[in-house]
């Protein structure tokens, strides 16, 4: 989240897309149903009318996959009636640049496409740059090559009528959305997005959510109270563990996993380390080297000398070109190259995509380790359906592991709050927190290589002093991802000095020479010599009154509530919305939230103060970017069709899907689009009774007695077609496997009219498995999903595939 | 009038069972065995072992579709019907500090059938050896300065509980703000329902009968001019 959950309170309107805020992140309705009691309108966009839909203003159902066409509409709908906020986007937005002469769009295809590589080359979509390097702009925003202007030109195809025919959505329900929400462009109104997998997991993916950040960027919506991009993640603590790693591609704090072609530090920190030529641009990426050799320091403390190039060389580094996600992952042990995995708080016999897939590639390890608190499908995967025990060799070891509330350590909820919590009960039996399992893995293997081993160095070097008294110590690891000053620092220009072993104050102080360590840039601030920040609880709120509640927890970045907030105010440092304001400057200072850097306001764009930097600090040319040249699909969001869908041919272009989505190619990856066996659109979805895939909640019986079985939910119609009862068992299918469930037939699905065809939608919970209840019978959707992935992050395409469902 | 009200805004409720679960919770009841019957709502009614239970209903109004939750309980009554039928204090009784109508292992000795068919909501429910239950205003924990478990558990602020005064004050306001709201059966009983639609589309039992109570009251003065020999049959 930009904002944070308190935050959505103060919003004017808030539109609820991809996700089902109501059932899968119920706490937050308190904050919706508050922003609705000072007038808030909200607007639910679903496929089905779900619990969310019952509380909303506007309800507009869409079809599975069709997002950007509908988010594309409302571009064209805010610029054709003149919506936005001049002032912002001429100010904060790279709308005004000028984009080179390279750059172009025919036919679905952006310029540079190769089609036997299924990939751009991005380099046709740079911006033209003046003499001194920095990119061109017309801040009139007229130029012809403008980002504004080419917007413009792109969004024009998406009329309300060609959209509806792509979406199913009503031209009545789209104008209805569209006069809402962008009501918010008004000076001093704020929406927000609350979006979740229903946005994510698709082909489109990352396109969808860029789609949402132009829109809010247009409308002024970025950096106010109110307003943002927000993501409400499906666990307690997922956005701590992105923050921490949990991905393949970076390293703790956003920082790249190294390439192969990364030879040395030096190229690492020089390929990473984005340059800007213009000097009111803070790039704050620029501070990259600080970051990266803090956070080797941290890895290997004394080890990492800068002669050893602080152990650079000790980490693995990552093919050029090559994915290493979950789905090329289980790709790989499918084939057999995989031979040991670790499945450590997962379940991916059931949440992976494919699902079966996932089971059959399980085969073909030879070890695996589960780290649970309870057995589930994947650790018992050898005797689940359709297994035969006898042929599988895979040894797995079940590490049964203590619940959250029985350790101590810091979850980092959506809104980015870092939240210490205490150890509650002790852990059950011989059950051990994470953090020890860690530690004792570490020491074998230490153990195991000083006597033998290819390459020792990065184990035997690694900093591994995280016990107190023979035990895991997450204070230990929390100063450790703060960072310490490894020597006595002195800051001149800051007037500050440091000692060695003193905890750093916050990554402003992180240095590039080995003296400084951080395990995690972002989080340098949540620890420091006035204790542990994530543990407070200061109960009262700001000047702005607004509910940022700052001494409550930490946030990161250095405790901003809300990112961005240097664009809730104009040229002078006034804030847009007086009342609920951000920021504001008050001729020597900011007050109200950590302003995004402290820098005087920018007083004209003219001629800027000297001393000042563009609001959007984080970018390279300190504009947000409505042009977004580094995506893998297109700097401007396209609609594509899903992999799998119920059309021929895309209304939009000729290229039917995402020319450069992840597509997978074993026998297990069958996909079937507009195929007369699986005419039914068919989506997942959680539910608010059980969590992911119900490993936790299937064997809580007051769970279970809610919500039992797998189910399928089905328009009246469809069930009328198909000669299915409410409440009858039927058996859906699709390309890849097929599900057993119990038909919930509803007014809250309808039929969509797709051009001059009806489609039928239908959605499958995912929380099922067969290991409990006790049945067996209730087993996951994820068998039907396929296993396919958007190309910037190989999230896969879970939300929208083709099904059938017939009678049992 | 003392004591105790709840004050249940379904405008805002999301169904998000949270309260159906705290009350199992709290009262250490146990899950019935159940299946999909084509709704999500579970169990398909209330029954000795679940006081609380959240009813979901589809409906059409005005070519608009509703999804309309209805978190049922028992209403606590000024003048119980039950407790009228019953005639009998170890087994129904009300108590004084809260009006928290309250049931007793005695109710095994009741007629219970008699007692769930005065009930004008349909709430009490029989075990098989014919004991009654329903909720029991979490009284242990009002008692301790607790909200009830099925209060402090909602996100939203759809159940609410406090003074019978603070919570009438709440609704009244409360109905003023929303268009076409009304409250249910306010006079009468300790658990407010605020709706928009026609409450019999919430649930057939979301009013009382027209007449209920008067008819409990007739009961209840038919038994007071109870010639004296029925009571010492009872003895
Ligand atoms: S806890 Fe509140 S919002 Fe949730 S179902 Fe119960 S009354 Fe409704
Ligand atoms: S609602 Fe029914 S059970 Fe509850 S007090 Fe009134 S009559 Fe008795
Ligand atoms: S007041 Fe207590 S017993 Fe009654 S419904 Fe709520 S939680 Fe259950």
């Amino acid at each position: 989240m930009t904002n944070h959950w308190i935050d959505i309170g103060n919003s004017d309107c808030i539109l609820i897309s991809g996700s089902n805020a109501a059932e899968n992140h119920p706490i937050s309705f308190k904050y919706v149903v508050k922003a609705m009691r000072k007038g808030a309108k909200l607007i639910s966009v679903d496929p089905r009318f779900t619990r969310t839909s019952s509380k909303a203003d506007i309800f507009a159902p869409m079809r599975s996959g069709t997002d950007i066409a509908l988010l594309g509409g409302m571009i064209k709908y805010i610029l054709d009636n003149k919506l936005y906020n001049k002032k912002y986007v001429s100010a904060y937005t790279n709308a005004p640049f000028i984009v080179g002469k390279k750059f172009s769009f025919k036919n679905g295809l952006f310029s540079g496409y190769n089609r036997k590589a299924r990939k751009y080359d991005k380099s046709t979509w740079a911006f033209a740059m003046d003499k001194k390097g920095v990119p061109k702009m017309d801040r009139g925003l007229k130029d012809p090559r403008c980002v504004f202007q080419l917007l413009k030109k792109h969004y024009s195809r998406y009329n309300t009528k060609l959209v509806s025919q792509i979406t199913g959505t009503s031209e009545a329900d789209l104008k209805k959305v569209y006069k809402a929400y962008t009501a918010t462009g008004k000076t001093g109104k704020a929406g927000t997005i609350m979006y979740a997998m229903g946005w994510t997991q698709h082909t489109v993916g990352t396109q969808n959510i860029r789609t949402m950040a132009m829109i809010q960027l247009l409308l002024g919506n970025i950096g106010v109270a109110g307003g943002g991009v927000n993501a409400l993640r499906g666990e307690s603590n997922v956005q701590g563990s992105t923050d921490h790693c949990l991905l393949w591609h970076i390293w703790p704090g956003y920082l790249k996993t190294p390439r192969a072609s990364n030879v040395s530090l030096a190229a690492y920190n020089k390929k990473w380390t984005p340059k800007s030529k213009d000097p009111i641009s803070a790039n704050w990426w620029q501070n990259y080297p600080k970051y990266s050799v803090s956070m080797l320091k941290s890895f290997f403390g004394d080890n990492a000398t800068k002669a050893k190039a602080f152990g650079y060389n000790w980490l693995p580094k990552v093919d050029d070109g090559k994915a290493y996600s979950w789905l090329d992952l289980f790709d790989e042990m499918y084939k057999g190259t995989v031979k040991g995995f670790f499945a450590w708080g997962q379940n991916p016999a059931c949440s992976g995509a494919n699902a079966g897939k996932n089971r059959q590639a399980m085969k073909n390890l030879d070890w695996m380790v589960n780290v649970n608190i309870f057995d589930n499908e994947t650790g018992s995967f050898w005797h689940g359906p359709g297994m035969n025990p006898s042929t599988i060799k895979t040894e797995v070891f079940m590490l049964p592991c203590c619940v959250s509330f029985e350790k101590e350590g810091s979850v980092t909820n959506s809104g980015r709050w870092s939240q210490w919590r205490y150890q509650g009960p002790k852990p059950l039996g011989n059950t051990k927190a994470d953090g020890d399992i860690m530690m004792e893995l570490g020491f074998k293997l230490k153990e195991l290589y000083k006597k033998s081993g290819v390459f020792p160095e990065p184990i035997m070097n690694l900093k591994w002093d995280y016990m107190t008294n023979g035990m895991y110590d997450s204070h230990k690891v929390a100063k450790e991802i703060n960072g310490y000053f490894l020597k006595n620092v002195d800051f001149p220009k800051k007037k500050k000095s440091f000692k060695k072993g003193q905890l750093v104050p916050s990554f402003a102080y992180l240095k590039a020479d080995g003296s400084t360590s951080s395990g995690n840039w972002l989080y340098c601030n949540s620890y420091t010599e006035k204790g542990n920040m994530a543990a407070r609880r200061g109960q009262e709120d700001a000047v702005n009154k607004i509910g940022l509640y700052p001494k409550f927890s930490w946030c990161w970045p250095v405790n901003r509530r809300i990112i961005y907030n240097r664009a809730s105010v104009d040229l002078k440092g006034r804030p847009w919305d007086k009342k609920d304001w951000v920021v504001k400057w008050t001729g020597k200072k900011w007050i109200g939230d950590v302003p995004d850097g402290g820098w005087p306001p920018l007083g004209s764009l003219e001629k800027p103060n000297p001393k000042s930097k563009w609001a959007f600090i984080m970018r390279k040319h300190g504009h947000a970017q409505i042009f977004g040249p580094g995506r893998a699909d297109g700097p401007f969001p396209e609609h594509y069709e899903p992999l799998e869908c119920p059309i021929e041919k895309n209304f939009m272009s000729k290229e039917r899907m995402n020319p450069t989505a992840a597509v997978y190619a074993t026998d297990a990856d069958a996909y079937l689009t507009c195929d007369p066996r699986y005419p039914l659109v068919g989506t997942t979805y959680r539910v608010v009774e059980h969590w992911q895939t119900g490993a936790m909640t299937r064997p809580q019986p007051w769970l279970l007695e809610m919500q039992p079985q797998v189910f399928v939910e089905m328009s009246e119609k469809l069930a009328k077609l198909k000669g299915i009862k409410n409440g009858e068992r039927v058996l859906a299918t699709s390309a890849r496997g097929s599900l057993e469930c119990t038909a919930i037939v509803t007014k809250r699905f309808k039929p969509f009219k797709i051009g001059k065809n009806v489609v039928h939608q239908v959605g499958f919970p995912w929380c099922f498995g067969w290991r409990w209840p006790e049945t067996g019978k209730e087993e996951s959707a994820n068998l039907l999903t396929p296993a396919v992935g958007d190309p910037n992050t190989r999230i896969p395409e879970t939300k929208a595939f083709m099904c059938n469902v017939s009678k049992l | 009038m003392p004591g105790k009200s709840f004050f249940v805004d379904t405008t805002v409720c999301t169904a998000c069972r949270g309260c159906q679960v705290a009350c199992k919770q709290w009262h250490g009841l146990p899950a019935e065995k159940t299946v999909n019957r084509g709704s999500y709502q579970n169990p398909a009614d209330l029954s000795f072992v679940t006081y609380k239970l959240v009813r979901f209903e589809e409906v059409v109004v005005k070519k608009k579709l509703k999804w309309l939750f209805f978190a049922d309980q028992c209403r606590h009554c000024l003048e119980p019907p039950c407790e009228m039928t019953a005639d009998d204090p170890t087994a129904i009784f009300r108590d004084s500090a809260t009006g928290a109508v309250l049931y007793t292992a005695n109710t095994k000795k009741l007629d219970a059938q008699a007692v769930i068919d005065s009930c004008p909501y349909n709430i009490p429910r029989a075990a098989k050896d014919g004991t009654l239950a329903k909720c029991d205003m979490c009284i242990d924990r009002v008692e301790n300065g607790l909200l009830p478990a099925c209060v402090k558990t909602c996100p939203t602020g759809a159940m609410n509980f406090g003074s019978r005064k603070e919570m009438l004050a709440l609704a009244k306001k409360r109905k003023a703000k929303v268009k076409g709201a009304k409250l249910l059966d306010a006079g009468d009983i300790r658990v407010i329902y605020m709706v928009t639609e026609d409450p019999k589309l919430y649930h057939k039992f979301a009013v009382a009968s027209i007449g209920a109570f008067d008819v409990s009251r007739a009961v209840a003065m038919k038994r007071m001019v109870r010639p004296l020999t029925d009571l010492t049959a009872r003895l």
